[in-house]
């Protein structure tokens, strides 16, 4: 795949060109040290030194609410949304383009998600290797820190520049637009992107996992009377924060919204937690999953046994946002993960 | 990735139909018969349910009551319990609705064929049994005995009374009912609908047993077949969950690796008997 090296100006010309030519959002410093995918008004508001996002970048494919189609109250009949808008996104980190790659499958295979997946089709991304990483972060361990796809062009901080790996053509076509002046890169940027990505990978290793992630799938085989579980949810607030911040949960809730004039409306679909008490309950008032305990084993039984047995990749990229977004500190993936294992 | 997702149709959109007769059934209870705006038929089998809009109200999860065998697009029995439900309950014949579906799996109409069946309906557990009830008496000389077992929480709340008059009048049906609260014109069995278990002789090793009804009665029933000794691969049960999509996407209607609307709502019970917090 081919790479070109930029300096500092270049990227910025990069940066500012993608937004004169378009709608652009990136990673902007939210206050307090704290960063979001924002609007992009100039290369000097992007942050690619951040460290995480708040929210990570599945707002921009399954948006928190969304309209999904627009009917008229009577007559039943429902018209589809309008497409998306194209739309490009830059300083996506690798565990979270590894998510991306991992809802891109869900929405796709099976049945077909056209919402999703038009969104997806109009978002160009550009990926960036970390320089910081959430305090919590265990994506080395979670094996997602190098996506091979998903990322149209991928940056990397080499100490006089930047490297822009080509992920697709139109990758290609950005730099050819937008850095024209940009060098093919040499052995020697090659060579520091690679101690770029150690680095990188360090500040991803926060945390370890301590045993190999893949043996997760098999160890929850019959742990759903672990006591963790039990023990956990007693502090658990039942606020979905863990649901939130993840970039691997997508489950949703669908409602009508209807016109002040009660002749048209709209069914959008929302962001649902499985935390959530009323996840599980039904038209009625019987909750399937009733006790904090269940709702709780439910969602690490889905990141590391339900989506891995179905996909065969754990529904976890090590990102750390619920380890820090948890108010009661009892989401940390990792600390679970290591006393089912028994590992201390 | 592909490019043509433009073209791809929605899977949330749903069909216009319309109500083309809407009887009360109970007190709680509504019928409804429904055909697609399209004139095509649902094309469902015994045991998928639907998922039915109300423009403004929502969506809901709803099981096809009606056998395919049975013309003139497709039936459905409402509980008023929710927006949705209120909603159908306020509709009068000729209303329009959404439809999406048929979704999920089927029961055992096909593994059946050639066996005896036991069909047992708790309640509203009814109203999908029945497709199956239907399908199975309209090709009558494909199965061996049919028995249905039905238990209802009174005599006000029994549904299809007629239907129910019919299978007890046939001489090819085994028809035995509860009530779990009788009344002063009650004459038939009092108890819950597992009393009426071992007052049948199965043939288990020839047997398919269904089994529908609320969360509470399938571990009971569960106990009742083992007493009869029927393995857990003869046994299928039709599971309630939420279900906001119907197509693997939404998430709420997980249970152990299966979504109930794409894996279930009918399971062999050997499939998830291990499944904490499946039945």
């Amino acid at each position: 795949m081919a790479a070109k090296k930029l300096t500092e100006t270049q990227l910025a010309g990069l940066v500012d060109g993608l937004i004169s030519a378009g709608r652009v959002e990136g990673v902007v410093e939210k206050g307090e040290g704290r960063f979001v995918f924002g609007p992009l008004g100039s290369a000097d508001e992007l942050r690619l030194d951040y460290d995480v996002t708040i929210i990570p970048p599945k707002k921009y494919f399954q948006p928190a609410r969304e309209v999904l189609m627009t009917f008229r109250v009577k007559g039943g009949e429902f018209e589809p949304a309008a497409p998306p808008e194209p739309l490009t996104l830059i300083g996506v980190h690798p565990y979270d383009l590894t998510a991306i790659n991992q809802m891109d499958r869900i929405f796709s295979e099976d049945n077909y998600d056209a919402q999703y997946m038009a969104r997806r089709e109009a978002t160009r991304i550009i990926a960036v290797e970390p320089q910081n990483a959430s305090a919590g972060c265990f994506a080395v361990s979670m094996g997602s820190t190098r996506p091979e796809v998903g990322y149209d062009l991928y940056l990397t901080r080499v100490p006089d520049g930047w490297l822009a790996e080509v992920g697709t053509a139109e990758g290609g076509k950005m730099l050819k637009a937008h850095a024209p002046g940009a060098a093919d890169a040499t052995k020697a940027d090659l060579a520091a992107r690679d101690a770029a990505r150690v680095e990188a990978e360090a500040k991803m290793s926060a945390q370890e996992l301590g045993f190999d992630a893949s043996e997760i799938p098999s160890m929850l085989d019959g742990a759903e009377d672990h006591p963790v579980f039990e023990q956990r949810a007693e502090r658990c607030f039942s606020c979905g924060s863990c649901n939130l911040v993840c970039p691997t949960c997508y489950c949703f809730d669908v409602q009508d919204e209807v016109d002040w004039d009660l002749a048209g409306g709209r069914r959008v679909r929302c962001w649902d937690g499985c935390l959530l008490a009323e996840f599980a309950s039904v038209a009625g008032g019987h909750n399937f999953r009733r006790t904090r305990a269940d709702r709780f084993r439910h969602r690490v039984y889905r990141k590391g046994k339900y989506i891995p047995d179905k996909i065969g990749e754990l529904a976890c990229v090590g990102c750390g946002r619920c380890v820090n977004a948890c108010v009661a500190d009892i989401a940390n993936p990792v600390a679970i993960f290591r006393e089912i294992k028994g590992v201390e | 990735m592909s490019r043509h997702v433009a073209d791809a149709k929605s899977i949330y959109v749903p069909e216009p139909a319309t109500l083309a007769r809407c009887e009360a059934m109970t007190e709680l209870e509504r019928f409804f018969q429904v055909t697609l705006d399209s004139g095509k038929p649902l094309g469902h089998q015994p045991g998928q349910f639907v998922e039915v809009s109300v423009p403004g109200i929502g969506e809901a999860p709803i099981s096809i009551s009606s056998s395919p065998t049975q013309p003139e697009g497709f039936q459905l029995v409402v509980r008023n319990v929710g927006n949705v439900s209120a909603a159908l309950h306020a509709m009068e014949p000729g209303a329009k609705v959404g439809v999406r579906g048929p979704f999920g799996t089927t029961f055992p109409y096909e593994e059946a064929k050639g066996r005896d069946v036991l069909l047992i309906a708790g309640g509203i557990g009814l109203v999908p049994v029945r497709s199956m009830i239907n399908y199975v008496l309209d090709n009558r000389d494909d199965y061996g005995r049919v028995i249905i077992l039905f238990g209802a929480r009174g005599p006000a709340e029994r549904l299809f009374v007629d239907e129910l008059q019919q299978w007890r009048d046939r001489d090819d049906v085994e028809f035995l009912e509860t009530v779990d609260r009788g009344d002063e014109t009650w004459t038939g069995s009092v108890g819950v609908i597992t009393v009426l278990i071992p007052r049948v002789d199965l043939d288990v090793k020839n047997t398919v047993a269904v089994v529908c009804g609320p969360p509470v009665m399938y571990k009971f029933v569960m106990l009742g077949l083992w007493d009869k000794k029927l393995p857990n691969d003869q046994i299928f049960v039709s599971l309630e969950r939420r279900m906001k999509c119907g197509v693997g996407k939404c998430g709420h209607c997980q249970i152990g690796p299966y979504y109930v609307c794409q894996d279930g709502p009918v399971f062999r019970y050997s499939d998830i008997a291990h499944i904490k917090g499946a039945i």
